[in-house]
């Protein structure tokens, strides 16, 4: 039964990568991809992965799904210009048989694979505890490779800068995306309404959760995210002027008081990034706290795009 | 077969099936989308390695898949910022064309 359904599951989702590939729209290519976005949110139940299939729902599936989406209604017009360009037959069957040997050898690689197999959980186990958390992954992601987590948030910084880089000179220090105008009294602005207060106690239930359950600031920050944008997409809310002051504050604050937290590891606890035994806890807590405004305002502005307009006051 | 030898098989047709439509796609937009593919064949196959990891009371090895999770929001970033890029490109030069020449034309 189980190798059933793994069957089933796994048909499904080879077949909806080969649709979104070769289909010839490239807005059912994006619908292709959101649908395959959540059955691998399946995948990851399947594989134990609980904190992952969150994340993939609500980032690889959703963020990335709506921000391709806006992509491919702007970029209707361009898209007769490049069909010109398709592949012809003789390219097409090498890359076929490219792409067949590389899946090959993976196969190959993944057959011949050692076993037991090794891992980290028999290390990551006994010195759980002395971070405080119960969630094994939380631990890994705050204490055991920090290192990791500090420079992703400070890769997702750098996403931005770049992302606002692209502005045309007059618009910089403006506000990105449109501003946009919907029905005050139809069904977006009421679920803009309703839906925001229910959105922020799951998100930040699902932060706070995150220590000892599946959770965490990633999935919260994407939940808070989209009850933003929401209420930017009802025309209830603009989107911020990318040269205010507590925007930017906002945006480092996060990667901030990670390195802060991490310098003062290294007089307390004799390493960068090292906790002294008994303040692990609250010091995860804190960096979490200061990560959460951090992801979310990155996460929303990365949706937004860069700055295109002047309006409006600070 | 177990479901972690299953599902990292199936990762390995998802990296192929990423690389085809990267080469053979001529617009971005859609070089992108097969670029995400084959991440995510990437991420699965890693995933079913932290599965195998299985050991000491827990289901899977959590430090992949920690790393999983830092992996899919630095995805999402570079996404971002690819597509920025991409939209950028065409309000500049009215094509998305990735072509040395320019088509014919313009």
């Amino acid at each position: 039964m189980t190798t059933l359904v793994g069957a089933v599951i796994v048909a499904l989702l080879l077949w909806l990568a080969l649709w979104t590939v070769v289909a010839r729209d490239a807005f059912v290519a994006v619908a292709g991809f959101v649908v395959y976005g959540l059955l691998l949110s399946l995948v990851w139940v399947r594989l134990a992965g609980i904190d992952v299939a969150l994340t993939e729902a609500a980032i690889g599936g959703g963020l990335t799904g709506a921000l391709l989406l806006g992509a491919v209604g702007r970029l209707r017009a361009t898209e007769a210009a490049t069909a010109a360009e398709r592949a012809g037959p003789g390219l097409r069957v090498l890359a076929a048989l490219l792409a067949l040997a590389v899946t090959a050898a993976l196969m190959l690689a993944v057959l011949s694979l050692p076993d037991p197999a090794p891992t980290l959980a028999p290390l990551v186990v006994p010195n759980l505890p002395a971070t405080g958390v119960g969630n094994p992954i939380t631990g890994v992601l705050l204490a055991f490779r920090a290192l990791d987590t500090l420079l992703e948030a400070i890769v997702l910084v750098i996403g931005l800068i770049g992302v606002w880089s692209l502005a045309p000179d007059t618009a910089w220090g403006g506000r990105p995306g449109l501003r946009y105008r919907a029905d005050p009294d139809g069904i977006l602005a009421y679920l803009a309404r309703v839906l925001p207060p229910i959105g922020i106690v799951v998100g930040l239930y699902l932060f706070w959760a995150g220590a000892d359950h599946p959770g965490g600031k990633f999935q919260s920050a994407t939940i808070l995210a989209a009850m933003w944008m929401l209420v930017q997409m009802a025309g209830l809310g603009d989107t911020p002027r990318t040269d205010g002051g507590w925007l930017r504050l906002g945006l480092v604050i996060g990667p901030l008081v990670f390195v802060a937290v991490g310098a003062f590891g290294i007089p307390a606890a004799g390493a960068f990034l090292a906790y002294p035994e008994t303040w692990a806890k609250p010091l995860i807590l804190l960096i979490e706290l200061a990560l959460l405004p951090t992801l979310v305002l990155v996460l929303a502005l990365l949706m937004n795009g860069p700055p295109r307009r002047h309006g409006g006051a600070r | 077969m177990s479901v972690e030898t299953l599902y990292a098989l199936a990762a390995c047709a998802l990296v192929g099936i990423g690389l085809y439509g990267m080469i053979v796609q001529p617009h971005p937009l859609r070089k992108l989308i097969a670029f995400n593919i084959m991440g995510t064949g990437v991420f699965v196959l890693f995933g079913a390695l932290a599965k195998r990891g299985a050991a000491a009371g827990l289901v899977a090895d959590p430090v992949p898949q920690a790393l999983l999770i830092t992996a899919i929001v630095v995805a999402f970033a570079a996404t971002a910022v690819t597509v920025a890029l991409l939209l950028r490109l065409v309000e500049s030069t009215d094509t998305a064309s990735l072509a040395d020449e320019p088509p014919a034309g313009r």
